[in-house]
């Protein structure tokens, strides 16, 4: 699953005007398009990951099809979005997957996008090393089998290693390696460096998110004070090597801003398209309660990014609530408005993970009320069963239980099908009456 | 800023950036170097995108209306984009 990150690159600044806002101050009143559009084009996904932001696992058959898709990368191109961040479930499972890539490439759309390595052969490694404007992102969230396949399942750490011998083969270099700082991986940041370095490719790290599944699981995975304090000052060491989606600046709080847009992103410069065409204010925040609309409704998605209630709430001041107060509220301008919400706070409170550790204060308040559910759920009611983290044996995968059935009658026939001369129903054609 | 920026040089956006105007400048992205860049006012953006039917980037910043006063300002937003690859000496010119 891929997140929204800030930057294709790198970012620059062109300025020799003074007395205008700071561009985050810009940027918090929202632009003419998405910089960082996260796409996530089907929810059928081959893995169960115990923290799916998205609750991945089976397709959706409202799924958008090849044509809408189309539409949307056509409108991307009119709006100049120069390009998205494709994920899932697993993008690659779709069969027209290969065929959308070449589509929004060839329409100024670039594309990177996030996968599992499922399908990243050698033949298909070839194909995308000769691509421009693509660029890849394996998701490996431990430096070993055993820390990565505790919460991707079994076998896919094999799996997302072959992919990256593949890409590295087909001399692609650069590719992403994507990964989800735990508990139980923080400690091995030194260890995916060197795997990044050995397939001569970029790490990129990026914050756990109680979205999705990972609601079940954050209390578990979500690293403890002393190791977020670990991976501040890891990256402060190695900053300038490794991406991050600017994802942990909520740990700005701890002394100098990290790299990057130190700003809540969500329905001001980033959004999520999800599968079947709904717009999210950001990829980690799949509830209605972040709905802004969706792709397939009049205007389309331009309709859905300038004139979605939702997006003008969040481009409006923020009120910084309780923490307006406090010393470290510049640098971390509140946290993560998904993490909040998932975890029961309030969003104009400190974040759960807050380095001053108001959000932990806050979580004690509030266990009283339940959290929201993140919701659609599309996961695999019989997953494959997954290992738990080190030490707890094995679990089934998350999303199983009670199956809600409604039953009902079978839909009437549309009133006119087509009758063609070589139909052999006896009955063509015919309608019983009073229907 | 590796170098001064010329002014007296002809330019031109480079031929894989893209202009995304927005209200506080525009939005340039580089598909090559997959770079950002922020363009932080209009008149920037004004000069930028007529630096290939200008002589030179001082007669683009002069059509644009920059004031003489504010040219070493321009040419160090400019210096910045040309490091970046987002603006490139126009040959032949």
């Amino acid at each position: 699953m891929s997140t929204g990150t800030m930057t294709a690159g790198t970012m620059t600044t062109a300025t020799m005007t003074t007395g205008t806002l700071p561009l985050v101050e810009q940027f918090a009143a929202g632009l003419q398009a998405p910089i960082c559009l996260t796409w996530e084009l089907t929810y059928a996904c081959n893995l169960s990951c115990v923290h799916c932001l998205s609750s991945s696992g089976r397709r959706d058959p409202r799924e958008l099809s090849t044509a809408e898709c189309q539409a949307v990368i056509d409108e991307l191109q009119r709006m100049q979005v120069f390009y998205v961040n494709i994920g899932g479930g697993e993008p690659t499972v779709r069969p027209d997957f290969w065929n959308l890539l070449d589509y929004a490439t060839g329409h100024d759309v670039g594309v990177k996008f996030s996968t599992n390595g499922v399908k990243i052969t050698p033949e298909i490694a070839r194909r995308l090393a000769g691509h421009d404007y693509v660029d890849v992102q394996i998701s490996l969230d431990g430096a070993t089998a055993e820390v990565n396949d505790a919460v991707r399942g079994r076998g896919s750490y094999d799996t997302a290693l072959r992919a990256m011998a593949s890409l590295a083969g087909a001399g692609f270099a650069g590719f992403k390696i994507s990964v989800v700082m735990t508990r139980q991986n923080v400690g091995q940041l030194d260890a995916f460096k060197a795997i990044a370095d050995r397939f001569g490719a970029q790490l990129r790290i990026t914050r756990l998110r109680p979205s999705g599944r990972g609601a079940d699981v954050w209390d578990q995975l979500h690293p403890t004070a002393g190791q977020q304090r670990e991976l501040y000052d890891w990256l402060v060491a190695h900053g300038q090597d490794v991406l991050t989606g600017d994802s942990f600046f909520h740990l700005s709080g701890y002394g100098s801003a990290l790299p990057g847009l130190n700003l809540c992103g969500a329905g001001r410069v980033v959004c999520l398209i999800d599968p079947v065409g709904d717009v999210y204010a950001c990829p980690f925040a799949i509830h209605p309660s972040f709905l802004a609309g969706n792709v397939r409704g009049p205007g389309g998605f331009g309709a859905v990014w300038q004139q979605s209630e939702l997006f003008a709430d969040l481009r409006r001041p923020q009120s910084g609530g309780a923490c307006t107060s406090c010393s470290a509220y510049d640098a971390c301008r509140g946290g993560c408005m998904a993490a909040k919400f998932f975890t029961g706070l309030p969003l104009d409170g400190p974040d759960p993970e807050c380095v001053k550790g108001y959000g932990e204060q806050a979580l004690a308040a509030a266990v009283a009320a339940p959290s929201p559910r993140p919701s659609p759920d599309h996961s695999h009611r019989t997953g494959p069963r997954v290992p738990g983290p080190p030490g707890s044996g094995t679990q089934p995968a998350a999303g199983r239980g009670p199956v809600p059935l409604t039953l009902s009658s079978r839909p009437p026939a549309p009133a006119g099908p087509p009758v063609t001369a070589c139909n052999p129903d006896p009955l063509a054609g015919f309608l019983p009456p009073g229907r | 800023m590796p170098e001064t920026f010329d002014l007296d040089m002809p330019w031109q956006l480079a031929a894989q950036v893209q202009v995304r105007p927005e209200r506080f400048g525009a939005l340039l992205y580089h598909f090559g170097t997959r770079q950002l860049s922020f363009l932080k006012s209009p008149a920037l953006h004004a000069v930028v995108t007529s630096l290939a039917a200008q002589p030179t980037a001082r007669a683009a910043c002069a059509a644009a209306g920059v004031p003489p006063q504010d040219l070493p300002g321009y040419a160090r937003a400019l210096g910045t984009l040309a490091a970046s690859q987002m603006i490139c000496r126009r040959e032949g010119a």
